[in-house]
């Protein structure tokens, strides 16, 4: 049995309740190693974005068990007290669009999550701007967000996801934005941060360029997930 | 930690700054507002101090001479000059009135309009303009004027009062009712025919009917008619008698007797700065305060909507500043150094703003430094106030808006 960056067992998210309850998760099991990026695919309405927001902490499940980095945060009932620190410590998120604050350069959009984490600026800084280097885009660090090409500030937002070295990285559509080159660029960037930092990731995507790169694929239909091999193209 | 609010101003300061330019204009119709009060109290003490008097006589059972009119015969100031404790006493007549120039050596024009209040008095006693900006004090008995620099005439000017032009041969400076007006002072028995003595078609009239009266003009008493007439058109009356007491003696200890004897009504400097301040302008005080009030709610919502709006602009931001672990209580400060920000650059530009202006106005505008700190303080307090709106948006945002589905 590998040492699980995520697993889960059993999980359940009903919304509602009474003859209007939804059940959007009804058995969901997956398990991501460190180090390994896994694609989580299915029809709208399956329940990816649910699985997300449960794995992000930001709705609680009916019931199941969530592990994350070898820490149980939610069995039968959250096991954390401060979910908001879980988030910024142990979870990256990379999203659709790349939402990077506007009114912050591009070292501080990375550098903001070590300074809420109370890490000192320059520390936070320094982190930032060799993650920016190591993601192709230091010469950028001083530049605003709008000045960054699509393909840039997705490369920002994997690099904040990254910054405080979570076990596990969610993101949610990461290429739908891009071309297919740097669609494959993006997804080159995080399997090797994954096999860098020993990062989990779970990439949930509709995107058909990118589904062939993945060794594993979790498919997710009316709530319940099949795993199947994947591809594992290299890139 | 970084600043968001600071990072964010600088991001966006233009749109920043020209809000504040906006909010400012409206905080320094505020503070115009508050310096008009200022300057209302201040034209009211400035009249006392310009006064040179310790007690103010008038008729019994008024408040005269500024609030009310009151009118004594001027031989009353011989009695009191008789008490105990007084050094000097004078009479003086005000009149409030519209002055005219006739003949112009400035840059006024010849016909041009002053509202001014004409004070009549004694040259060397109380009542006389305490101080010259240019020329001289009045020297001769009949037709010569002091004009405080606010009415506009210049030195050499006539000016037109009643039936009579009168050359100003001196220029003085804060010399104001307390109605804001500037004074022109004119010797006082000049000033006594410009209030009391009628014009000459009236005169002819009231003669006519006094002889026409078989009372009055009784065949078997020579010189009665005469007498009458003579004393109809005689000007023995005065506003007020100003009265300077001795050094250490209590001004009420002088006013009490004066009270009690004469038959008069006599203010300490006290109570007729009670009368001007607390009676005169106290509705437009109030007047006032409810335009401050007023503009202080308007100023609370504009910031609260102006910050409201922003806040919705950012809403996306927010969500993913929650979602990757930010605090509410950052959110919030976030928002809330906004809303000072913006209250700040407001009020600089507001008391800038009402600096440059107060000047323009026809009647004196007093800035107080301690308003301008009260006023700042107002101005934080309502944009922390306005902020809570915001803030509220903003907390209630839910993180799992950054996430799609």
């Amino acid at each position: 049995m590998i040492e699980a960056g995520i697993r889960i067992e059993g999980l359940r998210k009903r919304y509602g309740q009474g003859d209007t309850a939804v059940d959007a998760l009804k058995d969901v099991n997956m398990v991501v190693a460190p180090g390994e990026v896994v694609g989580l695919i299915g029809p709208s309405g399956s329940g990816k974005s649910t699985l997300l927001k449960c794995l992000g902490a930001v709705i609680e499940p009916t019931a199941g068990r969530m592990i994350l980095g070898g820490q149980a945060i939610y069995d039968d009932g959250w096991k954390i007290p401060d979910l908001r620190a879980l988030r910024r410590d142990s979870i990256g998120f990379v999203f659709q669009a790349p939402y990077l604050i506007p009114f912050l350069d591009v070292t501080d959009n990375v550098a903001l999550l070590p300074m809420l984490a109370g890490r000192p600026n320059a520390e936070a800084r320094a982190r930032a701007l060799e993650l920016l280097t190591a993601l192709d885009v230091g010469h950028r660090a001083k530049a605003q967000p709008s000045e960054l090409s699509g393909g840039e500030q997705q490369r920002v937002s994997i690099a904040r996801a990254l910054v405080n070295r979570p076990p596990v990285i969610l993101a949610d559509e990461p290429t739908a934005p891009l071309d297919s080159e740097r669609a494959l660029v993006v997804v080159r960037i995080l399997n090797q941060m994954a096999t860098q930092y020993h990062t989990a990731i779970i990439v949930v995507t509709h995107d058909e360029k990118i589904i062939p790169t993945f060794k594993r694929i979790y498919h997710i239909r009316d709530g319940r997930t099949e795993e199947e091999a994947g591809q594992g193209l290299i890139l | 930690m970084i600043s968001l609010a600071g990072r964010d101003i600088l991001h966006s300061w233009g749109k920043f700054v020209l809000t504040g330019i906006g909010l400012g204009l409206l905080i320094g119709v505020t503070l115009s507002m508050a310096g008009i009060y200022r300057g209302m109290v201040d034209d009211a003490q400035a009249l006392l101090d310009n006064s040179g008097a310790d007690l103010w006589v008038v008729q019994q059972d008024t408040q005269g001479p500024y609030a009310e009119s009151s009118s004594l015969r001027d031989d009353v100031v011989r009695s009191v000059l008789g008490l105990p404790g007084v050094v000097r006493a004078a009479n003086v007549t005000y009149l409030t009135m519209q002055v005219r120039l006739s003949q112009g050596q400035g840059k006024v024009r010849e016909g041009h309009e002053v509202r001014a209040m004409i004070v009549g008095f004694e040259p060397g006693q109380p009542g006389e303009p305490g101080y010259l900006v240019a020329g001289r004090h009045i020297t001769r008995s009949h037709y010569e004027a002091v004009a405080d620099v606010r009415t506009g005439f210049a030195l050499g000017d006539r000016i037109r009062i009643r039936r009579h032009d009168y050359t100003v041969v001196g220029l003085t400076q804060r010399m104001v009712s307390s109605g804001g007006d500037p004074m022109v002072f004119i010797p006082l028995k000049d000033a006594q025919e410009a209030q009391f003595l009628k014009d000459n078609d009236a005169i002819l009239n009231d003669r006519a009917r006094t002889a026409a009266n078989p009372a009055l003009n009784r065949p078997g008493v020579p010189g009665l008619l005469e007498a009458i007439q003579a004393s109809q058109a005689a000007n023995h009356n005065v506003n007020a008698v100003l009265v300077q007491v001795r050094p250490g003696v209590p001004a009420e200890s002088v006013a009490e007797p004066i009270r009690r004897w004469k038959h008069l009504e006599a203010y300490t400097r006290a109570q007729m700065e009670e009368i001007l301040v607390a009676k005169l302008i106290a509705t437009s005080a109030r007047q006032i305060a409810m335009f401050l009030v007023i503009l202080a709610v308007v100023s609370a919502a504009i910031v609260a909507f102006i910050i409201y709006t922003m806040t919705l602009g950012k809403i996306r931001e927010i969500a993913v500043l929650k979602l990757i672990g930010t605090r509410n209580r950052i959110i919030a400060g976030m928002i809330l150094q906004q809303a000072l920000g913006l209250g700040l650059i407001g009020f600089i530009v507001g008391k800038v703003a009402a600096t440059l202006w107060a000047p323009i106005f026809p009647k004196y505008v007093l800035l107080e430094p301690g308003d301008a700190v009260r006023g700042l303080a107002a101005v934080m307090l309502i944009c922390a106030l306005a902020s809570t709106l915001a803030i509220r948006a903003a907390l209630k945002v839910d993180p799992a808006a950054a996430i799609g589905g």
